[in-house]
């Protein structure tokens, strides 16, 4: 089992970043994500300024460079659009390999990817440095509905142990010659699902039981409270408030 | 071979600590408790016994004899249709809900339903944080309780990482953190392979809380459990020293209940 699959983006460590107080980690990633996004597109200094900074996170925090760029693949699909907009925008044209390419939809292709990918290398920096449990109670800190944080918990609970049940009806099925090739085995999958459903459910009936039994009345007691000092603070805010001074040069200049 | 006997391990309290604590209310009394389901099946036809303070109990039935209703009247999840069920002196009802559920811990029989947050620690923190304890007197009952289990280096870990006897020792320490009057073990040995069955069966014994154990593993009531209940058709159906009780075919064969291949309860061990 090791590490669970909840858990694989973790990466275990004990670098200042590591030690930051949750809650400080979020409102430093949101609040440089915003100030990324505010930032004029024409101005490319600044965005290299903005990978330089997150580069010094990621050193701080003694993420390799090669993890970094390797879980930056998941903003792929998400930009693929990006890389039209070129062809589909109207305006100037410009010539690049032949091709007649619109200069807006370049502008844009590039304040798309560029934003974007920031956006993405900060939360991959957030969530290698930062346990998901830490991140629930970060966000309960910062606000969010208790409910939300409980969802969220049995989410990580028993994604695992549903994750496992699936498995062993996956063997079950695969010990007794079924092999799903094609749409013709589709209905018994959907019957796993099914079963796999009814399962958890009453697991949920189950797990709500000794829950009431030791004395759950509609909220989970809050353990550990996150607090952070103000060097703590600091510390955190100092991605964002740099970004901002970037931010504005690229607005004055 | 020859089949052998087990031991009894466990001598009956001698009368005078029975009568030490004669003056004290017991900690479970339960009093003509019957029980029908919604759609009519009725599971529980009266049910009578008290259960003295620092006993430990076995209360035995075959699937379906409404073991798990019975106990689910204990912490007042199900609300007797007549009778009544007192803890510690304390009548089930819903006006102290709370204390009832805190003096009553009860173990059921998947730890994974019973474990139920990110982390051991936050887990058996639940029910004391519930009770309202909060940071050093919480972080207290939190280490007691994992400890008393041998699991106090465990606490970071969340419980889907633990082995399975683990996970059944952690779920003790949970219902143990908030001091319960009574245990309430639902088939504490199920699953359990010998090594983590001996492991549990130690952290029971060394345990100074009354216990009730539900289960159809005679020789593990046999081991931990001087006195004995059989749940037969919703009453109570015998009661009485755990050696006396498995050495009666006659009752075992009427109430599904079998000792397994081997086994035979000799007069040496009625005695005890």
């Amino acid at each position: 089992m090791g590490a669970g699959h909840a858990h694989m983006l973790y990466r275990h460590g004990s670098s200042p970043v590591h030690a930051l107080p949750p809650h400080t980690k979020l409102t430093a990633v949101l609040a440089f994500v915003v100030v990324v996004v505010a930032t004029p597109r024409t101005a490319v200094w600044a965005f290299a300024l903005y990978a330089a900074l997150l580069g010094t996170v990621a050193y701080a925090a003694r993420i390799p460079p090669g993890l970094l760029l390797r879980r930056l693949a998941v903003e792929v699909p998400f930009v693929a659009f990006a890389l039209l907009l070129p062809f589909v925008a109207r305006g100037e044209r410009t010539d690049v390999l032949g091709l007649p390419l619109s200069v807006d939809g370049l502008w844009g292709t590039w304040n798309v990817l560029a934003k974007g990918t920031l956006g993405v290398a900060a939360s991959v920096l957030l969530a290698a440095t930062t346990e998901l449990r830490g991140l629930l109670l970060g966000l309960q800190r910062l606000g969010l509905p208790p409910l939300l944080v409980q969802i969220a918990s049995f989410m990580i609970r028993y994604g695992d142990v549903v994750t496992d049940e699936m498995r062993r009806m996956r063997i079950a099925r695969e010990s007794r010659g079924f092999e799903a090739r094609g749409v013709r085995h589709w209905g018994v999958l959907a019957r796993s699902a099914g079963a796999l459903f009814i399962r958890s459910y009453e697991r949920g009936e189950r797990v709500h039981l000794a829950m009431v039994s030791r004395g759950y009345e509609g909220t989970v007691p809050l353990v550990d409270e996150v607090t952070a000092s103000r060097a703590q603070w600091s510390y955190a805010l100092a991605l964002p408030l740099s970004a901002l001074v970037v931010c504005l040069l690229g607005w004055t200049l | 071979m020859t089949p052998e006997t087990p031991e009894t391990p466990e001598t009956p309290k001698t009368p005078e600590v029975s009568a030490a604590r004669a003056s004290e209310p017991p900690s479970l009394e339960v009093s003509r408790l019957a029980f029908a389901y919604p759609d009519g099946h009725q599971a529980l036809f009266g049910v009578d016994f008290r259960i003295a303070r620092g006993e430990r109990v076995a209360l035995l039935g075959p699937n379906g004899a409404g073991k798990t209703t019975l106990v689910l009247h204990l912490n007042g999840i199900l609300t007797a249709g007549a009778g009544t069920v007192k803890v510690a002196g304390l009548p089930v009802g819903r006006a102290h809900l709370a204390e009832i559920r805190r003096r009553v811990g009860i173990v059921f029989q998947d730890p994974d339903d019973q474990l139920f947050m990110p982390t051991v620690r936050e887990d058996v923190a639940f029910g004391p944080a519930a009770a309202g304890l909060r940071g050093a007197a919480l972080q207290d009952a939190v280490d007691r309780a994992l400890a008393a289990v041998g699991m106090a280096e465990y606490g970071h870990r969340p419980p889907h990482h633990l082995s399975f006897g683990q996970r059944r020792r952690v779920a003790v320490a949970t219902v143990l953190a908030t001091e319960p009057e009574i245990l309430v073990l639902d088939e504490p040995s199920s699953n359990l392979d010998p090594a983590s069955r001996r492991e549990l069966a130690d952290v029971i014994r060394s345990l100074d809380v009354t216990v009730l154990m539900v289960t159809h593993d005679l020789p593990y009531a046999l081991e931990l459990c001087p006195r004995a209940m059989v749940l037969g058709d919703g009453v109570i159906a015998a009661d009485g020293r755990t050696g006396d009780l498995l050495a009666d075919e006659d009752l075992l064969r009427t109430h599904r209940l079998e000792l397994p291949y081997g086994y035979r309860l000799t007069p040496r061990n009625r005695r005890g």
